[in-house]
């Protein structure tokens, strides 16, 4: 399968850790690629590193061109989505005013967006502070999505909801993933499993397992840390 | 009566001038992270620009040219100083407080230490009686000035594309990158606005105190970082607010309790901001 996102020897020191140590990984142009480790490996500081927000060193190429040698807003205007950790939705602006910011295409996609997330569209002058933790996951999931993106790097976008949201922020990574490749950070393996077979595991800072989602639980527990 | 409005009106005015440095101190901070101690540099370039053109020019466009002079001045800074040092804190307050010292001495070397007197213009040396007292007129020419600046902020901030970056920039620049947003842009915006706004304050400044020395600026400043933190760190309204209460309350302190209490009464009020509320009268920015 052709690959669009190629990741070789990625380092990245942070003050005197040494977080992400020779990270090599590619991602395909198709579908969805889960991103996975226990906490601390180093999976959101790997998507920070790609789009330029930690120094780092090695090679980040996206669709042949070299991105380590750009700033971050114009690696991101190379048509890549990013829904951050924390939501990074701006709390202070309304939500109307959060996606006009995200804004980057001629002809934004808020048909999609008000289709996918309706309520959106109902609060759309309400700060984005106020909204729950499920409406500014949407939000940031909208802003991603609102441009015509070649990639989508999503990270951690079921943490702290509520079973009922993560369903829904599932099936609309599905549906997203239908024609934008995704490079996803999550911890949720039931929400992994639904959207891809494809994983990349990192413990420590590098990577220790590229391809299938290991089928044995004992497996994916040592890999992982945490209960499968 | 007639000394309550008088020194109500002259406490405002005063806050105006306050307003002026520290509306552009507080988004340079909120923004960009920058403690910037060469806001007081932009204050006398102006206050300079405007006596030096106004010898020449009607006074608007004296002002004016003081205006753009501070304005270009804080461009520069901001490309040629600061751009190279963003993220490097102490570097930033290293360089600015020798850009400082650097500009007073340019400014002494040229005009000399000695206050230099400006003329007023004939509008703003008269008075205008009101609810029995006798205003002097450029205390209206200062809070005037200060709210249409505050409005074009308010204007600027709100409605345009690049003042919503400002405001997202504020909360969180590193997510403005994220979005495909060049932050860097917006930085040097806010240090033209603080740049021209502080040149204004100078301009006015020489109007209000009928002359100006190269270390008019650094008085001001030390005011306006008391405003900027009273306020809240990048907000425009906030700084508003705190301008007023600061300069009333110098002025009151300083004529119903002893000279130079003023002075103290606003030290006192930021103590007092701070442990009741930390984050500013505004809490939040914009």
């Amino acid at each position: 399968m052709k690959e669009l996102l190629v990741v070789e020897d990625l380092d990245v020191r942070i003050g005197g850790s040494h977080i992400l140590q020779g990270v090599s990984f590619a991602v395909p142009a198709s579908g969805v690629t889960a991103l996975l480790g226990r906490n601390g490996a180093g999976k959101t500081t790997t998507l920070r590193a790609v789009l330029g927000l930690v120094p780092r060193t090695g090679s980040v190429r996206f669709a042949g061109t070299e991105l380590t040698g750009l700033r971050t807003h114009r690696i991101v205007r190379q048509r890549i989505g990013y829904a951050p950790e924390d939501r990074g939705v701006f709390a202070g602006l309304t939500v109307a005013a959060n996606l006009r910011l995200a804004e980057r295409d001629r002809r934004p996609l808020y048909d999609l967006v008000y289709e996918l997330f309706p309520e959106l569209r109902t609060r759309a002058a309400q700060r984005a502070g106020t909204l729950s933790g499920g409406q500014q996951q949407m939000l940031a999931l909208a802003r991603a999505l609102l441009n015509d993106n070649r990639m989508l790097l999503v990270d951690e976008p079921t943490k702290g909801l509520a079973p009922r949201v993560v369903t829904e922020v599932a099936a609309v990574l599905q549906r997203a993933a239908a024609t934008v490749p995704t490079l996803l950070v999550e911890q949720n393996l039931a929400v992994v499993r639904r959207l891809t077979d494809r994983v990349v595991v990192l413990d420590q800072g590098r990577v220790v397992h590229t391809g299938s989602l290991p089928s044995s639980p004992d497996r994916l527990r040592t890999l992982l840390g945490v209960g499968a | 009566m007639s000394t309550l409005v008088l020194l109500t009106l002259t406490g405002l005015g005063l806050g105006a001038l306050y307003f002026l440095v520290a509306s552009g101190l507080s988004l340079i901070f909120g923004l960009a992270d920058v403690l910037n101690f060469a806001h007081g540099l932009f204050l006398a370039v102006g206050a300079y620009g405007t006596w030096w053109t106004g010898r020449h020019l009607p006074y608007p466009a004296a002002v004016g040219c003081g205006v753009a002079a501070g304005a270009v001045l804080a461009v520069l800074v901001e490309l040629t100083m600061i751009r190279p040092l963003y993220g490097r804190p102490m570097r930033q307050v290293l360089v600015t407080v020798g850009l400082a010292a650097a500009g007073i001495a340019l400014l002494s070397a040229v005009w000399g230490t000695d206050p230099v007197p400006v003329a007023k213009p004939r509008w703003a040396a008269g008075t205008t009686h009101l609810l029995g007292a006798t205003v002097p007129n450029d205390r209206f020419l200062l809070i005037g000035a200060a709210l249409a600046v505050l409005a074009a902020l308010l204007l600027f901030l709100r409605r345009s594309r690049y003042g919503l970056v400002v405001r997202a920039g504020v909360e969180d620049r590193s997510m403005v990158t994220a979005l495909g947003i060049d932050v860097r842009i917006a930085f040097t915006l806010v240090f033209a606005i603080g740049g021209a706004a502080a040149a204004l304050a100078g301009g006015l400044a020489a109007t209000y105190f009928g002359s100006i020395t190269p270390g008019l600026g650094g008085t001001m400043l030390l005011f306006a970082f008391i405003v900027v933190v009273i306020g809240g760190m990048g907000s425009v309204i906030g700084s508003a607010l705190a301008a007023a209460l600061v300069g009333l309350v110098q002025q009151f302190a300083n004529y119903y309790a002893a000279a130079g209490v003023g002075e103290a009464s606003a030290v006192l009020l930021l103590a007092v901001v701070l442990l009741v509320r930390p984050g500013g009268l505004a809490g939040r920015p914009a």
